[in-house]
């Protein structure tokens, strides 16, 4: 829209992110807005106070697993190239890079498949637990479901899910489960191309 | 039934009464006002002699003639309401609108017997003055504002450039049709039927909406047909007066088709300025209600209803003021108003809503029954055909051109249903009568009835299950397992607060212009002292909390559980429940939420799937725990369960 990769010059370290994460000039410079337009002391960095006062997302039942996505481990501040990097898992793997190998790209499928799995595994251990999928049964379900029913869907899901039956799904029983779910057009916000 | 029943034989006693008391000649009045007086209607019933004596019962029907018939027709129109969905199944197959006119055509076969003569027709004053702004004002104000303002492109690109396309093509090829077949429809020149393809093409709010409120459309749909059908008539208003004034003209020249195309934009802004206006005044208006809370209501109305009055006055579009008013300030009258005015208000919408639209269709059934009907095989089934054809292609063509810009791309069935959902309705029946008279007139009538029925008929009877078959062809793969079912939901909730995080682009930057400027102007302006502190969180915990109400009404029972097999059978019986009470997208809905928008957006899950989102939108029950609502600015208290996980992370790596 009008910006070329001079004016993104008081963005530290714009160009690179652009390689890194195939975003346009023009995308990076909106993102920085909106980074600015969210961080609301200017810290140069979004906490977990500057996520909550977005009206939407509030209402969001994972909102707190979205936020904690955002964080990396050890940090309560996003920068800006985080934030960046967080969002490129959303674009739509048809985008025309093909500059790196496709595994690397953050949007390719295996990328956004990861992402998700992290929202369950919350304690990063590459498995998600039985108790961890009961956990966000209960934060998307709780209104409508009783704990009984939440406690048979989970088992239900875990008997399709765990090969190896050993009470908990890795990171390729997940990717098995969702093999006939299209990932990269689900898991993709159209503008963000 | 019982009710029923008797009212139409309440009814039929009372036609015969009236038929029975026709107006006495003054110069023959009797002192005691007599009913059984000259008979000067065309029955046959022959004078009574009354005695001259002291009448001690006496029948004056002409005294109360007007209101009275106005609250019978009323009261028909309420109990047949009732009737219907006294059956369950049959509102499901037949949609209201059509039961509705064939009350009307039954009322109008009894009174066309009883009287011999045409039943009361819709005037078109009535239509335009009374049953209509309730209608559209009940639509006005529960328009989905943000849906409405993301899509305001796409339906102004359909409701202008579709509505012409419409109108030029259906005017130029009828005028073909005439041609071909000089000798019955010679004398129906271009102007003419350019006239008549003005007020046909028009897409009908009311009939539209009746007919989807029983179809479960995503809001994404809803709102782009909806909005067409409200928007199209700036169009609409303009084409008709521009073709109506060159009839009256003795030429046409160039300079006064440019004039007319001036028109367009003028009552277009004019009524949208109009409704600003009266919008605003109304909002500040309702900041110095306190004192007296039981009349805030009525301002929402006058103001609303003033705002149609005046843009009818100047001949600006009144559908498009009055619905610019009632978005324009409800969100200052919300916050201003006591709680007990805004259910009220609400209240009021819906029911004025109700009855003008089920007067409107009776009414249609009524005004079937007359003698002006003249009927041309050929006409009347080009108008048919071309009315599908140019919808048809018009539709297609203005999505191609639309879909490369959106980013929520209008799928094959979404075309499907905004093409073939096109209904007809009063408006159009209430232009025709408005034409000056010409020979050919009759015809036209006739068309427009036989049209408007078809649509609302067939294509309003026929759409459920054509969009169901369309639906079960898309269906390629088994249904998914319960572990897709979770993933799915899961990045549904994540895309959504994604989205949130990431903000609208394109809208964005003026969506964000405006709220600086409603902030820091209108919101001091126009609310009073005290609520002007409410920030924007709190509002969404007033949100959720009427939500979690909601929800609370609406507890699914608990079901025994059974084994694992049966999972999926729980799980769809509660979406079925769910289903059946509350619809994807009704006018009844008063809010929507971000995960339900994303998912149906995409356009492609099952319908199920989609209510179930809504319930998990539904956020969790720890964010307040008491019930009642802070009064002063708090921040947000979270249950300790929200934050485990956060903490957990947190902890385990500090």
């Amino acid at each position: 829209m009008g910006s070329n990769k001079s004016t993104l010059q008081h963005i530290p370290n714009a160009e690179e992110l652009m390689e890194e994460t195939g975003f346009s000039a023009a995308h990076i410079q909106r993102l920085y807005d909106r980074f600015q337009l969210l961080d609301r002391d200017q810290m140069g960095g979004l906490r977990n106070e500057d996520f909550e006062a977005i009206p939407e997302l509030v209402t969001n039942p994972i909102k707190d697993r979205i936020i904690g996505a955002f964080l990396s481990p050890g940090k309560d501040m996003v920068d800006f190239p985080s934030f960046v990097r967080v969002l490129a898992h959303f674009q739509p793997t048809n985008s025309k890079r093909s500059k790196t190998s496709s595994q690397e790209q953050y949007n390719s499928p295996t990328r956004k498949l990861q992402f998700v799995f992290q929202l369950y595994d919350q304690d990063r251990d590459g498995k998600i637990s039985k108790t961890e999928m009961l956990q966000v049964l209960q934060e998307m379900l709780r209104m409508e479901e009783t704990d009984e029913q939440l406690q048979s869907v989970m088992e239900k899901a875990f008997q399709e899910a765990d090969l190896d039956q050993d009470d908990a799904i890795s990171f390729d029983e997940f990717k098995k489960s969702l093999e006939k779910l299209d990932i990269s057009e689900k898991m993709s916000i159209g503008f963000l191309c | 039934m019982a009710p029923f029943l008797s009212l139409l034989i309440y009814t039929y006693l009372v036609l015969r009464c009236s038929s029975l008391t026709a107006p006495v000649d003054p110069s023959k009045s009797q002192p005691m006002g007599s009913s059984l007086g000259q008979n000067s209607s065309s029955e046959g019933v022959p004078l009574v002699d009354v005695p001259m004596a002291l009448g001690v019962f006496s029948v004056d029907y002409h005294h109360v003639q007007a209101p009275f018939e106005i609250v019978l027709w009323i009261m028909l129109a309420s109990l047949a309401k009732l009737g219907f969905h006294w059956s369950g199944r049959i509102p499901a197959v037949v949609p209201e609108s059509c039961l509705l006119i064939m009350v009307g055509l039954l009322v109008g076969g009894v009174i066309y017997g009883v009287r011999h003569s045409a039943p009361p027709t819709l005037s078109a004053d009535a239509f335009f003055l009374f049953l209509l702004p309730p209608i559209v004002l009940d639509a006005g104000y529960f328009l989905p504002g943000r849906l409405f303002f993301e899509n305001l492109g796409t339906i102004l690109w359909y409701a202008l450039l579709g509505t012409l396309w419409n109108v030029l093509g259906i005017g130029l090829s009828l005028y073909g049709v005439c041609l071909l077949c000089p000798s019955s429809l010679g004398d129906v020149s271009l102007l003419h039927c350019l006239l008549f393809g003005s007020l046909i093409a028009a897409v009908d709010p009311v009939a539209v909406l009746s007919v989807f409120q029983e179809m479960h459309v995503n809001e994404q749909l809803h709102i782009l047909v909806f909005g067409e059908s409200l928007l199209n008539d700036a169009v609409t208003v303009v084409l008709y007066q521009l073709f109506e004034s060159f009839l009256r003209l003795p030429s046409v020249s160039g300079l006064d088709v440019l004039l007319g195309g001036c028109r367009v934009l003028v009552v277009g802004f004019g009524g949208l300025f109009v409704g600003l206006f009266f919008g605003l005044v109304a909002a500040l208006t309702s900041r110095f209600t306190p004192r007296v809370p039981v009349i805030a209501p009525l301002f929402v109305f006058l103001y609303s209803y003033l705002s149609y009055l005046t843009s009818e006055m100047l001949h600006l579009s009144g559908i498009t003021a009055i619905v610019t008013c009632a978005v324009t300030m409800k969100q200052y009258v919300e916050a201003n108003v006591s709680e007990r005015s805004n259910s009220s208000i609400q209240y009021f919408l819906k029911m004025w809503s109700s009855v003008s639209e089920t007067l409107i269709f009776i009414f249609l059934g009524v005004s079937t029954i007359q003698d002006v009907h003249m009927w041309s095989w050929l006409f009347v089934c080009a108008t048919l055909l071309l009315c599908l054809i140019w919808r048809g292609s018009g539709v297609l063509l203005l999505t191609a051109v639309v879909n490369k810009v959106r980013r929520n791309k209008v799928t094959f069935r979404d075309q499907f249903i905004i093409a073939y959902g096109g209904l007809r309705g009063a408006i159009c029946f209430s232009l025709v009568f408005l034409i000056d008279d010409f020979p050919k007139k009759r015809l036209f009538i006739t068309t427009t009835i036989i049209v408007i029925l078809f649509t609302v008929f067939v294509q309003g009877m026929t759409i459920k299950p054509l969009v169901d078959l369309l639906d079960v062809k898309r269906k390629k793969r088994a249904l998914p397992t319960v572990s897709e079912e979770i993933h799915s939901r899961l990045i549904d909730h994540l895309l959504a607060g994604i989205e949130d995080v990431v903000g609208y682009w394109g809208q964005h930057y003026w969506k964000d212009k405006f709220e600086q400027f409603n902030r820091k102007f209108l919101r001091r302006f126009l609310i009073r002292e005290e609520q002007q502190n409410r920030s924007s969180i709190l509002r969404v915990y007033q949100e959720l909390e009427r939500r979690e109400q909601g929800a609370d009404r609406e507890t699914v029972h608990p079901l025994l559980p059974e084994e694992m097999d049966s999972i999926r059978r729980i799980l769809s019986r509660n979406l079925l429940q769910f289903n059946s009470r509350r619809p994807t997208y009704s006018r009844h809905t008063l809010h929507h939420d971000r995960a339900l928008q994303r998912h149906s957006s995409l356009g492609e899950r099952d319908t199920q799937f989609v209510f179930l989102c809504a319930v998990c939108a539904i956020g969790p029950r720890s964010i307040s725990q008491d019930s009642s609502i802070p009064e002063e600015q708090t921040a947000p208290q979270h249950g300790p369960k929200k934050h485990l996980s956060f903490d957990i992370e947190n902890e385990k790596n500090n």
